[in-house]
C-alpha cells in the first residue's frame, strides 16, 4: 500500500475525515514553503498538496494565479520545488501530492520528474491539465516509480468516463466540487455530495472534495460525505495576507488548526 | 505515419496529428468539448447545415471573395504572377467570419444562449459580436489589455455591436491571457455557454473545426486560380499567428505536393526569446522549436528552460502568441509546409508597399506575408503564379502606423 492508501486506512480506522492544505512551492519564498510543509503537518495535515508554479494557470481563480506569479517572481522552478520537498520530509512525513499543469513537467522530462520526485520524498502527482486519454505513457512512468497518478473528477464528468478515471487512479480520487476555477466561495452546492456517490458507484478508493472549500463548517460538511477535503485558496489567501510577516508560518498553521477545530476559531 | 495520412492531413478521432493537438484541459472541460465534438460531425454531415452556412457567407458575409492579380506587386517581384485573395473584402473585413459564422450557428443548434470569445487584433471580436448580434445572442469579449491599448477601434466596434468587452490584465495582457480568461470562464459557466475560439488552436475540436470552417479560403482560391492561370500555383503565402487564416488557405491545396505552403511568423524585433512570436524559429535564446502544451492543444510554444510559457513581441496583436496551432506543427515537422518570420519593420514597409502599389491598405498580420511573397515570386518564372492570402484590412492599424511615424 503507498503513504497516501496507508494515510486514508489511518483516517478510516481513527473515524476522522482527512485535511489537505495546498500551497504553492515558492510563495512568498521557498526557504517559508518549506517550513510551511513542516508546519502544517504538524498543525495536522494527513496530506499536502504542493503547487508548482505555472505561467499560465487555466483552472486557478485570481488567489492561486497571484501566487503563482509571485512565486515565478522569485525565479522558483520545478527543480526548487522538489528540493524543498526533499529538505523538509527530512523533519516529517506527511504524503506530498505534487500539484501542477503538465508543460513544466513535460519540459524536465517525464521519465527524469518521476525518478526525482520519488528520490525527493514526492508521493503522488496531479496534473491539472491531463486528463486519462492523454496521459499515456505518463501513468506507467508513474507507477514504475510507485508513485499515485491522481485525477479529478468534475460534476459534468459522464459516467463513463468516471469509471475509466477510476481504473487510472491510484491513492486517492480528487472531485472538483463544482464547475469553476480554483477559489475559495461561501456556499457548498449539492453537486459535490451527488458526485461523490457517483464515484463510491465505480470505485473503492478514497474521494478528496476539493474547490471552494474555505471554512471550519464545509470541511465538516464534506467529511459527511467523503473521505478528505482540501483547502488551497482559503490558505493561500491567508499567505498572501501575512506577505513577509516574521510570523507568517506560525500563523498560516493556527489557520490550519482553525479549519479542523472550529471552536478555537469563535473566540 | 503514412504518406496518405500526411497528404490528407487528417487528426485521429481524438483530435491528434501524430503526436500534436489532443485534449489537455481540466475535466470540467472534457465533457462540454465532448459535446462539441459530436454536434460538430453531426453538422459536418449534415447538407441543410452547410447550405445555411454557405447562403449566410454568400449574402451576409460577401463570398466568395475575388482572386485579385496584382500586377504592380508582380512587376515589382519582377516573377511569378502575384494573386491575392481578398479575405479583407468580407464584412468585418478579415477572414474571421467564416469561423464566427460557422462555430455561432453550432451554438444555435446546441441552445447556448451567452457567447465568449477570445480576441488579440480584436477582429475575431468583431467577428463574433457580429454574429451574435445577428442571432440576438448575448457576447462576451476577452481582450488583454495592451490590446485594448493598441486595437481601441475595434473594441469600440465590438461595444457598437452590443457586446461586452472585458478587458484582461493578468500575464502579459495579450491574445494568450485573453484565452486563459475566456477557459476560465467557459470552465465556469459550461451549462450555457459557448466558447467560439477564434483560431486553429485550443483542445480537439476547436483546430479541425476552425479549420473546416477556414477552408472554404482554400476551396475558392483552387478553383479560381484553375481558372484564372490554367494551373496550380507554385506557392502559398499567409502570415500565421495562431494559424486560421494560413491553414484555411493551405488545406485544400495539401495533396498538391508540387505547391509550396509557407506560413510567415511573426520575427518582431529581434532574435530572443521575448522579442519574436516565431514559434518553429531554433536559434541560440530563441526559445523557439520547442514541443509543448498550451491551452489544451500540444504543439509549438515558445517557452523558458523551466517550462514556463513566454512573453512574444510582435508590432501586430494578431501574431502575438506563444503557441502554433497543432496541424501547422505536423505539416512543420513532416516537411509539407514550411515556415519562415518576418521582422516588424518587414512588416512595416509590406504594409506601405501593398498600400502603395495596389491601393490596398493590409492589416499588420497579413503586412507579413507581403515581402516574403515577392520574395518567392521573384524566384519563379512569369508563367507561374503565387497566392497570398490577404487575411484582413488594415483600418484598424492606421492609427497604430501613424503614431510609429512621429
Amino acid at each position: 500500500m503507498s503513504p497516501i492508501g496507508k494515510t486514508f486506512a489511518a483516517l478510516k480506522c481513527r473515524g476522522r475525515g482527512g485535511f489537505i492544505p495546498f500551497i504553492t512551492a515558492g510563495d512568498p519564498d521557498i526557504a517559508t514553503t518549506e517550513l510551511l510543509l513542516i508546519e502544517l503537518a504538524a498543525a495536522g495535515a494527513d496530506i499536502i498538496e504542493l503547487g508548482v508554479p505555472f505561467s499560465d494557470p487555466v483552472a486557478d481563480g485570481e488567489t492561486i494565479q497571484r501566487a503563482s506569479e509571485r512565486a515565478l517572481r522569485n525565479g522558483v522552478t520545478l527543480r526548487d520545488a522538489l528540493a524543498c520537498v526533499r529538505h523538509a520530509k527530512k523533519h516529517v512525513d506527511v504524503p506530498i501530492v505534487l500539484f501542477s499543469y503538465f508543460n513544466p513537467l513535460l519540459k524536465f522530462g517525464e521519465e527524469r520528474l518521476a525518478k526525482e520526485a520519488k528520490q525527493a520524498g514526492v508521493d503522488a502527482i496531479l496534473v491539472t491539465d491531463l486528463t486519462p486519454e492523454e496521459a499515456q505513457p505518463w501513468i506507467e512512468i508513474l507507477v514504475q516509480r510507485e508513485l499515485d497518478p491522481i485525477f479529478l473528477v468534475a460534476p459534468t464528468t459522464s459516467d463513463k468516463r468516471l469509471k475509466e478515471i477510476a481504473r487510472q487512479s491510484r491513492g486517492f480520487i480528487y472531485a472538483v466540487s463544482r464547475a469553476g476555477v480554483t477559489g475559495a466561495r461561501d456556499q457548498m452546492t449539492d453537486d459535490a455530495e451527488a458526485l461523490v456517490k457517483r464515484v463510491r458507484s465505480v470505485s473503492d478508493l478514497p474521494v478528496a472534495v476539493g474547490f471552494g472549500i474555505s471554512t471550519a463548517e464545509q470541511v465538516r460538511q464534506v467529511w459527511h460525505f467523503a473521505e478528505a477535503a482540501v483547502i488551497g485558496s482559503a490558505i493561500v489567501r491567508e499567505i498572501e495576507k501575512l506577505g513577509k510577516s516574521p510570523d507568517l508560518v506560525k500563523r498560516v498553521a493556527e489557520f490550519a488548526r482553525s479549519l479542523l477545530e472550529p471552536k478555537e476559531t469563535s473566540q | 505515419m503514412q504518406k496518405s495520412q500526411i497528404m490528407r492531413s487528417e487528426p485521429d478521432e481524438h483530435g491528434h496529428w501524430g503526436k500534436f493537438g489532443g485534449r489537455y484541459v481540466p475535466e470540467t472541460l472534457v465533457a462540454p468539448l465532448e459535446e462539441l465534438s459530436e454536434e460538430f460531425t453531426r453538422a459536418r454531415h449534415d447538407n441543410d447545415f452547410w447550405r445555411e452556412l454557405n447562403q449566410l457567407l454568400r449574402d451576409y458575409a460577401g463570398r466568395p471573395t475575388p482572386l485579385f492579380h496584382a500586377e504592380r506587386l508582380t512587376a515589382r517581384a519582377g516573377g511569378a504572377q502575384i494573386y491575392l485573395k481578398r479575405e479583407d473584402l468580407l464584412h468585418t473585413g478579415a477572414h474571421k467570419i467564416n469561423n464566427a459564422m460557422g462555430q455561432v450557428l453550432l451554438a444555435r443548434r446546441m441552445d447556448k444562449r451567452r457567447v465568449i470569445a477570445e480576441t488579440g487584433a480584436g477582429q475575431h471580436g468583431v467577428a463574433t459580436a457580429t454574429v451574435c448580434a445577428l442571432f440576438g445572442l448575448r457576447c462576451i469579449i476577452y481582450m488583454g489589455a495592451e490590446d485594448v491599448r493598441r486595437q481601441a477601434l475595434n473594441v469600440f466596434r465590438i461595444r457598437l455591436l452590443g457586446a461586452e468587452v472585458i478587458t484582461v490584465n493578468a500575464g502579459t495582457r495579450t491574445l494568450k491571457d485573453a484565452i486563459n480568461e475566456a477557459l476560465r470562464d467557459w470552465v465556469t459557466n459550461v451549462h450555457d455557454t459557448y466558447y467560439l475560439l477564434g483560431s486553429a488552436l485550443g483542445p480537439h475540436p476547436y483546430p479541425l473545426m476552425v479549420r473546416e470552417f477556414q477552408s472554404v479560403i482554400g476551396r475558392e482560391a483552387r478553383e479560381q486560380i484553375l481558372s484564372a492561370s490554367g494551373k496550380l500555383p507554385r506557392a502559398l503565402v499567409a502570415c500565421v499567428g495562431g494559424g486560421s487564416n494560413a491553414i484555411g488557405l493551405f488545406h485544400p491545396f495539401i495533396a498538391d505536393e508540387q505547391v509550396r505552403l509557407i506560413g510567415v511568423e511573426a520575427g518582431g524585433r529581434g532574435d530572443s526569446l521575448g522579442e519574436h512570436a516565431a514559434r518553429f524559429h531554433t536559434g541560440a535564446n530563441s526559445g523557439g522549436g520547442r514541443v509543448g502544451v498550451l491551452q489544451g492543444t500540444m504543439s509549438y510554444v515558445l517557452q523558458d528552460p523551466n517550462g514556463q510559457i513566454a512573453t512574444t513581441h510582435s508590432i501586430s496583436a494578431g501574431l502575438d502568441y506563444s503557441a502554433i496551432g497543432p496541424e501547422h506543427a505536423f505539416l512543420h515537422d513532416n516537411g509539407r509546409a514550411e515556415y519562415i518570420r518576418s521582422s516588424d519593420t518587414e512588416a512595416l514597409e509590406g504594409f506601405r508597399l501593398c498600400a502603395k502599389l495596389e491601393g490596398i491598405i493590409p492589416a499588420l498580420e497579413t503586412s507579413h506575408a507581403i515581402l516574403p511573397a515577392i520574395q518567392v515570386a521573384r524566384e519563379l518564372p512569369q508563367d507561374d503564379a503565387i497566392i497570398l492570402n490577404l487575411s484582413g484590412r488594415g483600418d484598424k492599424d492606421v492609427h497604430l502606423v501613424a503614431d510609429l511615424k512621429k
